[in-house]
């Protein structure tokens, strides 16, 4: 899933200063599970920035929706039946989800409420880890199932460095050495002989050679 | 230039060479560096320059080197993975050559999270286990990544480093046979204060035979003061100073606490001159290089081998 947070409620204000009647805008997917940006956390935003402009005597018009996804365009264009009513959206959706609603409303100011953080994973309720840098080119088999890109803080892919003790990375001691899982997970699968290996240097290009990257399959078109 | 790396005809030639590490300055005076080399010459083979360590923004280690090999000193390049991508680290490899620097030290380099520039972002394309590789195929082969021919090969001798106290400690020697199968002619310890670990780590290698396959050279660094020592064990990501060696520094008065680190320095390398496959040392006087002189001159060490 795609994480987010909340950007703090003054930065929220001063982006949405200049607009009277703004719709905020939840999204039930990625930011939902990660209790930033579903309908739960898109109504108690709404009503905070409601409450704020009360008490600062300010007139605007905050009203909340919530969709299933902002990132995909047959869930935005239903919006097209209320958008008139706004001069702003303020959106609750992930860097994606704020562009996508942005394209299909070229008029219509969009205002990020959430920072976007990571893919992740949810470990514990609350509790969230970054566990995939989408590098376009998954080598998740050689390294046992974990990923030295995205948990080796110097993303080594041929570590561990000089820094791994007790099994703790030296950067922050709460967060395990990545090389350390690669090494314990293959020792237990006895196929520790794939890190004998050098892996040559990553292909970025597959992640950032041209730009932002698309996906075109012409079997999925119609 | 022609130039060769004296490290290089030291350690070919079968002698203990000694290296010693000098930090370039956090300014741009050339005085601080010509300084520290001036402390130096004479009593190192070679003089080891590092690269924005600790991630504290300092004088550029190439431009460093460049200022010692002007002295007539040999000088080792540190170049870390952190700050540069594959085109700027094969790009500085050709200009360090062309001034005359002939030996290369690859490292990953400490995190960027721990100095002075925190909201940086890492670079880190390569590691360096493929750094050491680019760097001797561009001297071997005659080629960059990707393979396009250099008109003019650099000539470098490589070095790499190795931490035998890091964990987990029976992938080390695999990841070292990695480093000298990636192309590197020489390592460079971690500083060395626990010497029961470091022949465990030793006779690993030696195991694998990779003692006869690259030059090792023991790290070491004189403690200044007992919370010197307690610091680096306890702060310093894979340093082991032993309890004993902390108590033997508490047990002294102030003011004999640095000769003490000294003491326990030339006893460090007297030990590591009798271990078979320790072919020369690394002395990381950080921020003293004063002392060197007599840790090289006690260990027996002087003077170095001339060629002349």
């Amino acid at each position: 899933m795609i994480t987010a947070e909340q950007k703090p409620i003054d930065e929220i204000r001063n982006m949405i200063a200049p607009y009277k009647r703004i719709l905020a805008l939840g999204c039930g997917s990625c930011v939902a599970e990660c209790a930033a940006g579903g309908e739960k956390e898109t109504a108690m935003l709404a009503s905070a920035l409601r409450m704020a402009a009360k008490i600062n005597g300010e007139e605007v018009i905050i009203e909340e929706k919530t969709i299933d996804r902002q990132c995909v365009n047959e869930f935005v264009i239903p919006l097209d039946d209320i958008m008139e009513k706004y001069d702003a959206v303020l959106s609750l959706g992930c860097g994606a989800g704020v562009q996508a609603v942005a394209d299909m409303f070229p008029e219509v100011p969009v205002i990020p409420a959430l920072n976007t953080e990571f893919m992740g994973e949810t470990k514990d309720q609350g509790y969230w880890v970054e566990s995939c840098i989408g590098c376009g080119d998954c080598m998740l088999y050689y390294f046992g199932g974990v990923c030295p890109l995205t948990r080796c803080a110097k993303h080594l892919l041929n570590g561990p460095c000089g820094g791994s003790m007790d099994g703790r990375c030296e950067v922050d001691p709460d967060v395990p050495c990545a090389w350390q899982l690669i090494i314990d997970r293959l020792s237990r699968f006895g196929a520790l002989d794939r890190l004998e290996k050098i892996y040559p240097p990553k292909d970025w290009s597959k992640k950032e050679g041209c730009g932002p990257r698309k996906i075109v399959r012409e079997d999925q078109q119609k | 230039m022609n130039n060769v790396s004296r490290l290089k005809k030291v350690l070919e030639n079968g002698e203990f060479a000694v290296t010693a590490e000098c930090g370039p300055p956090r300014g741009a005076d050339p005085e601080s560096v010509v300084k520290k080399a001036k402390l130096l010459k004479n009593n190192v083979d070679s003089v080891n320059v590092t690269d924005n360590q600790t991630a504290i923004v300092r004088m550029s280690s190439l431009a460093a080197c460049a200022l010692i090999q002007g002295m007539g000193l040999d000088s080792v390049l540190q170049m870390v993975v952190r700050d540069r991508n594959r085109i700027a680290l094969q790009s500085d490899i050709l200009g360090a050559s062309a001034l005359g620097i002939r030996n290369l030290l690859c490292l990953s380099g400490d995190h960027q999270s721990f100095g002075n520039q925190g909201q940086a972002k890492g670079v880190f394309d390569l590691d360096s286990i493929q750094f050491v590789r680019v760097a001797k195929n561009m001297r071997d082969e005659k080629v960059i990544l990707g393979g396009d021919p250099l008109s003019s090969p650099p000539d470098m001798f490589i070095g790499a480093t190795a931490n035998p106290f890091a964990d987990p400690i029976q992938f080390r020697a695999v990841r070292l046979a990695k480093k000298i199968e990636a192309g590197a002619d020489f390592i460079q310890t971690q500083c060395i204060y626990n010497l029961d670990r470091f022949e465990t780590w030793l006779n690993m290698l030696r195991e694998r035979g990779l003692t006869e396959k690259t030059f090792i050279l023991g790290g070491v660094t004189p403690l200044k003061s007992p919370g010197m020592a307690k610091y680096m064990n306890n702060k310093v990501a894979g340093i082991d100073v032993p309890e004993e060696l902390i108590k033997r520094m508490e047990g002294v008065p102030k003011d004999k606490q640095r000769k003490e680190g000294i003491n326990i320095c030339v006893e460090t390398i007297l030990r590591l001159k009798e271990m078979p496959g320790v072919k020369g040392v690394h002395i990381m006087a950080i921020e003293w290089e004063e002392a060197v002189g007599e840790i090289v001159e006690r260990s027996g060490l002087l003077p170095r081998p001339s060629f002349d």
